[in-house]
């Protein structure tokens, strides 16, 4: 592999690790800190996909319009969906809520059948981002690929910003730790658990649509990324963006080298990862809230 | 009640006679088992349309009996698959199975077929051992083993002159059959592979990969991928610019069912299968109209599989006129069966896969034309049966 290749392949695993980092971050949210085990956050991812494949004929070039009224309608259907159903989980066994999110992957998947069908579709990217520009004589890359990775890279800063520099983050870290002590100050935690659960879906879904023109949107896809999505919450530690930030980056190494030199054993190489980072260190690579 | 026992053979013996006399009149029961739900849904209901078309053709009747439907939805999922088949065959009592799209499923209900002994044929799933290693006298297939496209493209690409090919899959049954169709053809033709590139199945994550061929630089690439898949990995390759300068082909798989969505990324892709959308010949014509009056929609390769299944299962029962009893006549029968299928005419292999024309096609528009045939035909070798 020469260095041309060599930096080529770099630039594709920050790209898949950023869009992992995204989802993922929205599932350690609601994971660390509210203590609910969401395996229907996939869904989540889906509900995006398919929101962007909706919503792309009627907004035309105004992509980044779609995305913010395609992120408003997610977090309002996470905080409704919260307030119907995830508020009666957090003092229940890990069992029950397995159980119940669950049965939503598959009312999800039924209704998406019902609403849109079974076919495979695709989503354009606008006409402003469709580009692409070549990377020295080896090939070419879109700028949609680009454009996705920035839009990831804000979410993190933004995140990050959120988390550890505001009041809302603060209580949100508070929550986490110690959910009597922060309801005797005097804190409402219902709400806030209905706003963290609203902004976990809402980040799931802006990964979902942010990727759909670069994927394409078809029945199922939630599965797939959801056990991607735990490996990285899991290596990160459990409710730490950092963690899941820097999870994110590594799994794009070593999904994306892996598959170059070990195309045969390329499905095992991210669990061996998580395998051998869980046994040097059992709690994740970062502290819960970090 | 001394008699009791007496009176109850009777009785027994009676209805052992009215069933008997029932049987020349009574329907032939046949069971659906194929995915109405989930991601091949729209496969299954294809299939049983076709199927049912044929028998609508010939008045309801196949071998002057009516034909009784029992369906069971396979899911796809192979782990369900034994009980599922035993439904049919132990609470519904069929005579005949007809199933199913995915290759795990179908092989879970080949084992089941072949100690029953019911009749199964297969309307799609392309495993090799179904028709090879896990072949039986009352096992058909009407649609390809997955070794036949691959073979096929590799036909193609060795045709058009090219020296150095590397192949891309889903690193699973069905990917690797083909590329192994693809490479014996290839090499045979003076060419060579130099690397078989996988991905996990179902991962969608192609760019390492696509990164891997610009370095590598070969002179064509095969892929096979179907679905969501498919749409993904053509419009990758063509957004990694690809395209322009390296030729992709693949089994028909690639480009079948998803040119909406794969747009404009799609167009003069060369794939190879045993159907194409634009075949002029009257028999595809008054099938495709006729299917397009039925079902307010257009028949596709899975549709004319099920109508296939249906003309073979007319064939054995049309010599046996419907007598189930005389097995090794039917049997017989479907196993010299010429079919006059809407994708030209077709006969069986001594191992019960069709013998079929493979079509050279390439992409435009929505539809995937018809531009000769890569091979005539094409017998997969059926290894390892023993029947």
């Amino acid at each position: 592999m020469d260095l041309a290749t060599f930096l080529v392949q770099c630039l594709n695993a920050v790209q898949y690790g950023l869009l992992l980092f995204l989802v993922a971050s929205g599932l350690t949210l609601i994971f660390g800190i509210m203590g609910v085990i969401n395996l229907a956050h996939g869904s989540f991812y889906m509900l995006g996909a398919y929101l962007a494949f909706v919503l792309a004929p009627w907004f035309g070039q105004q992509f980044l319009l779609m995305l913010l009224i395609g992120v408003l309608l997610a977090a309002l259907f996470g905080f409704v969906l919260e307030w119907i159903f995830f508020s009666y989980l957090y003092q229940r066994e890990h069992l029950q809520q397995v159980l119940m999110t669950y049965a939503l992957i598959l009312v999800f998947e039924e209704a998406r059948s019902l609403l849109v069908g079974n076919d495979v579709h695709g989503v354009q990217a606008p006409a402003w981002l469709s580009g692409s520009f070549a990377l020295g004589d080896l090939m070419s890359y879109p700028v949609y690929r680009l454009f996705a990775s920035a839009a990831c890279i804000v979410v993190a800063i933004l995140l990050y910003w959120v988390v550890n520099r505001t009041r809302l983050g603060m209580m949100i870290r508070a929550g986490a730790s110690n959910r009597d002590m922060v309801r005797g100050l005097g804190i409402d935690i219902t709400l806030l658990y209905r706003i963290v659960f609203a902004g976990g879906v809402a980040l799931a879904a802006l990964a979902g649509m942010i990727a759909a023109p670069l994927s394409s949107v078809y029945p199922g896809m939630g599965g797939s990324v959801l056990i991607i999505c735990f490996v990285v919450v899991v290596i990160g530690g459990i409710g730490s963006i950092t963690g899941a930030l820097i999870a994110s980056l590594l799994v794009g190494f070593v999904d994306t080298f892996g598959k170059v030199f070990y195309a045969e054993y390329s499905g095992i190489g991210v669990y061996l990862l998580m395998a051998i980072i869980l046994i040097w260190r059992p709690e994740g690579l970062m502290k819960r809230g970090a | 009640m001394r008699l009791f026992p007496r009176t109850l053979a009777a009785m027994v013996a009676l209805c052992a006679a009215c069933l008997s006399h029932a049987q020349g009149s009574a329907p032939i029961k046949v069971g659906l088992m194929l995915p109405y739900t989930g991601t091949y849904a729209s496969l299954g209901n294809m299939i049983e349309n076709g199927f049912k078309l044929y028998v609508q053709e010939q008045g309801g009747k196949l071998g002057g009996r009516e034909i009784q439907y029992f369906k069971v939805d396979d899911e796809s999922e192979p782990s369900k698959a034994t009980d599922n088949v035993n439904k049919l065959i132990k609470r519904d009592q069929v005579d005949v199975i007809v199933g199913t799209v995915h290759s795990g499923v179908a092989m879970a209900m080949a084992r089941v077929a072949k100690e029953s002994k019911t009749l199964l044929i297969v309307p799609n799933a392309g495993a090799g051992a179904i028709t090879g290693p896990a072949c039986a006298p009352n096992i058909f297939r009407t649609s390809f083993t997955n070794w036949q496209p691959g073979y096929a493209t590799g036909v193609i690409a060795g045709q058009k002159g090219y020296k150095r090919a590397m192949t891309i899959t889903w690193n699973y049954a069905a990917g690797s059959e083909m590329v192994k169709g693809f490479t014996e053809a290839f090499e045979k033709s003076g060419g060579k592979v130099l690397k078989d590139l996988t991905v996990p199945f179902p991962n969608v994550e192609f760019q390492a990969l696509l990164t891997e061929i610009a370095a590598q630089k070969p002179d064509v690439v095969f892929a096979f991928f179907a679905g969501g898949g498919a749409v993904k990995f053509v419009k990758d390759y063509a957004a990694a610019g690809l395209n322009k300068t390296i030729p992709l082909v693949g089994t028909g798989f690639l480009t079948d069912g998803t040119l909406e969505a794969q747009g404009a990324t799609a167009q003069g892709l060369i794939t190879s299968l045993h159907y194409a959308d634009n075949l002029e010949t009257p028999r595809n014509n008054a099938f495709r109209k006729n299917f397009a009056l039925a079902y307010k929609t257009n028949a596709d390769v899975y549709a004319v599989q099920g109508y296939d299944t249906a003309q073979l299962l007319a064939v054995g029962l049309n010599a046996v006129k419907g007598d189930l009893s005389k097995r090794d006549e039917l049997v017989a029968a479907m196993r010299k069966a010429t079919i006059d299928s809407p994708r030209g005419k077709f006969t069986m292999s001594a191992s019960h896969n069709p013998v079929q024309d493979f079509y050279t096609r390439e992409v435009k528009g929505n539809n995937n034309e018809a531009r000769g045939i890569a091979v005539k035909a094409l017998a997969d070798p059926g290894a390892g049966c023993r029947m």
